[in-house]
């Protein structure tokens, strides 16, 4: 971004659902993410990842503390299309082509008719589904439609990616390969990207930060900075550096477990 | 180092799996095995009945042999056909006062959803009245020859139906989807427009499918309460009176005809509109 603010910048952000039964999801976040970094938020279920997501990306509103995007505050950072958002479901409306579905966010946007379709073919080619303009969702595999969903939330050249699960559903060959293919799109695209995840090899293998966190309430218990090298690999995953900082992030997440009760 | 044939691999299994497609002749082969079963089923119906009433002697008056139907049917052709041609057009335009009304309280329940609180109740109200027990009041409404007072009825008969369906299938969109449109910084009308109104269409029409039919049977039953002779009702209640069940046969058997007419030409505007639809995709997958 131009400006030199940090991509997202939260002091002391809370967050409680209210109800029946209040629930207290976020306590106390403090974060600075910076442009261009890859962060991974990790935590068991219930940790409140996916709120901390939707907060930054003003899908939710914070109970309490303050929150900026690129120096804006989310509501801003919204309405000036600074997100793109992939859920775990790749939510392709299935009456739309493949380039249709991508060129959803730039008919929203009021993109000229004649920018759209190359816009949302170049998406395509970064992809890597070039010939699939024309099919419909319900024609392509899971990992293929993810994809599709990527290149959408792209497509306006959002400058966060806010990711929520992605590859939660997709087999582990796939699963692997998509990882591979978001790292090269990240190098391609000046995005910050904000990844939730379940798993440690995926969070260690992307990300340039990963965040652990800790359930009821959800808080940061630790930043961990994942130094491996550049471009990574299928080699990255069998280097002893790489199991090195699974371990780091596995012992942060046992720690951050308050007390062993479950079963 | 990324392979997408590895995913590609799917579609092109999917390629090979297609029913549909290749040459004129297999494409012709498909459609008579579409629909050979029900010919079969319907010409046998018609023999066994033929026979039956044959064999067993059956009287006209309880079961006339659709030899017979036939005859009469071509006997009375510009009499029934224009007795049909009013009861077509009581049904058709009644289903349209009924679509227009049913997406027009839609939209508006979605739009202002305190009005669903409101109308919901009011409208489950309406569609457990036997709505044809209202003919009568429709008659002293719109005046009994009226074409209006009979379209009132069909129209009332499939409004609840019609409405309870769209009102679902705008709503039923994902919590994804609307989250996805307003990280889009989409506008409300963007929402209804691009996501809820398509989510609606598969909804919407099995409704409408299901309203069709109604709509024959409607107008049919809301001429028995008066109105015009030259009408499908009036024809086969005077044929039946006299003891002309051949007649009376014949404009039952047009009454369906028509029902049919109308039902295949929602399923041919449903192709048209929703070819994307499950339902639909192995004949739009060639």
């Amino acid at each position: 971004m131009s400006s030199g603010a940090p991509a997202v910048a939260a002091a002391g952000v809370g967050k409680v659902f209210v109800g029946d039964s209040s629930v207290e999801a976020l306590q106390g976040i403090d974060l600075t993410i910076q442009q261009n970094d890859f962060i991974a938020l990790i935590g068991p279920s219930g940790c409140g990842k996916s709120t901390l997501l939707r907060l930054v990306g003003d899908l939710l509103a914070p109970t309490s503390g303050s929150l900026a995007v690129n120096g804006k505050t989310p509501n801003e950072a919204r309405l000036a299309r600074e997100y793109g958002m992939v859920f775990q479901k790749a939510t392709l409306l299935e009456w739309r082509t493949v380039l249709k579905n991508i060129e959803l966010p730039l008919e929203v946007m009021d993109f000229d008719k004649e920018e759209r379709e190359p816009r949302a073919r170049e998406m395509l080619d970064l992809v890597q589904l070039s010939d699939f303009g024309d099919s419909y969702p319900w024609q392509l595999s899971g990992g293929m439609q993810q994809r599709v969903a990527i290149a959408r939330a792209l497509a306006f050249k959002p400058s966060i990616l806010l990711m929520d699960e992605p590859f939660g559903a997709l087999d582990e060959m796939t699963r692997e390969r998509m990882q591979l293919e978001l790292l090269e799109i990240w190098d391609r695209t000046d995005t910050t990207v904000i990844f939730v995840t379940h798993s440690i090899p995926e969070a260690v293998f992307l990300a340039t930060h990963v965040v652990v966190m800790s359930p009821r309430p959800g808080r940061i218990t630790d930043v961990i900075d994942v130094d491996l090298p550049r471009p990574r690999g299928f080699e990255t995953r069998e280097s002893p550096r790489f199991y090195e900082k699974l371990t780091e992030v596995r012992e942060a997440l046992r720690r951050a477990e308050p007390e062993p009760d479950r079963q | 180092m990324t392979d997408p044939s590895h995913d590609s691999a799917v579609l092109t299994a999917f390629e090979d799996d297609l029913p549909l497609g290749g040459t004129k002749r297999t494409r012709r082969r498909q459609l008579i095995g579409r629909y050979l079963p029900a010919a079969i089923a319907f010409v046998s119906v018609l023999v066994v009945w033929e026979l039956f009433v044959e064999l067993a002697n059956v009287k006209s008056f309880i079961l006339p042999a659709p030899s017979e139907i036939t005859a009469a049917f071509f006997e009375e052709f510009s009499t029934i056909w224009s007795a049909g041609w009013t009861t077509l057009r009581e049904a058709v335009g009644g289903l349209f006062i009924g679509l227009f009304l049913a997406i027009f309280v839609s939209f508006s329940i979605v739009r202002w959803t305190w009005l669903e609180e409101g109308v919901m109740p009011v409208a489950i109200a309406i569609g457990t009245i036997p709505i044809v027990a209202m003919a009568p009041i429709m008659n002293a409404w719109f005046s009994i020859t009226s074409l209006l007072s009979k379209m009132a009825v069909v129209a009332l008969v499939i409004f609840f139906p019609v409405m309870i369906n769209t009102v679902r299938g705008l709503n039923e969109v994902s919590a994804e989807e609307v989250e996805l449109m307003r990280s889009f910084a989409a506008p409300g009308r963007d929402l209804l427009l691009r996501v809820r109104v398509p989510n609606a269409l598969p909804y919407f029409f099995s409704a409408l499918k299901v309203a069709s039919a109604l709509s024959m049977i409607a107008a049919v039953v809301a001429e028995y309460f008066g109105g015009r002779q030259d009408a499908l009702g009036p024809y086969i209640l005077q044929k039946a009176g006299l003891l002309r069940f051949a007649e009376a046969w014949a404009g039952i058997g047009v009454a369906s005809i028509l029902g049919i007419a109308v039902y295949s030409a929602v399923v041919l505007l449903e192709r048209a509109v929703m070819p994307w639809h499950v339902s639909l995709r192995v004949a739009a997958g060639e």
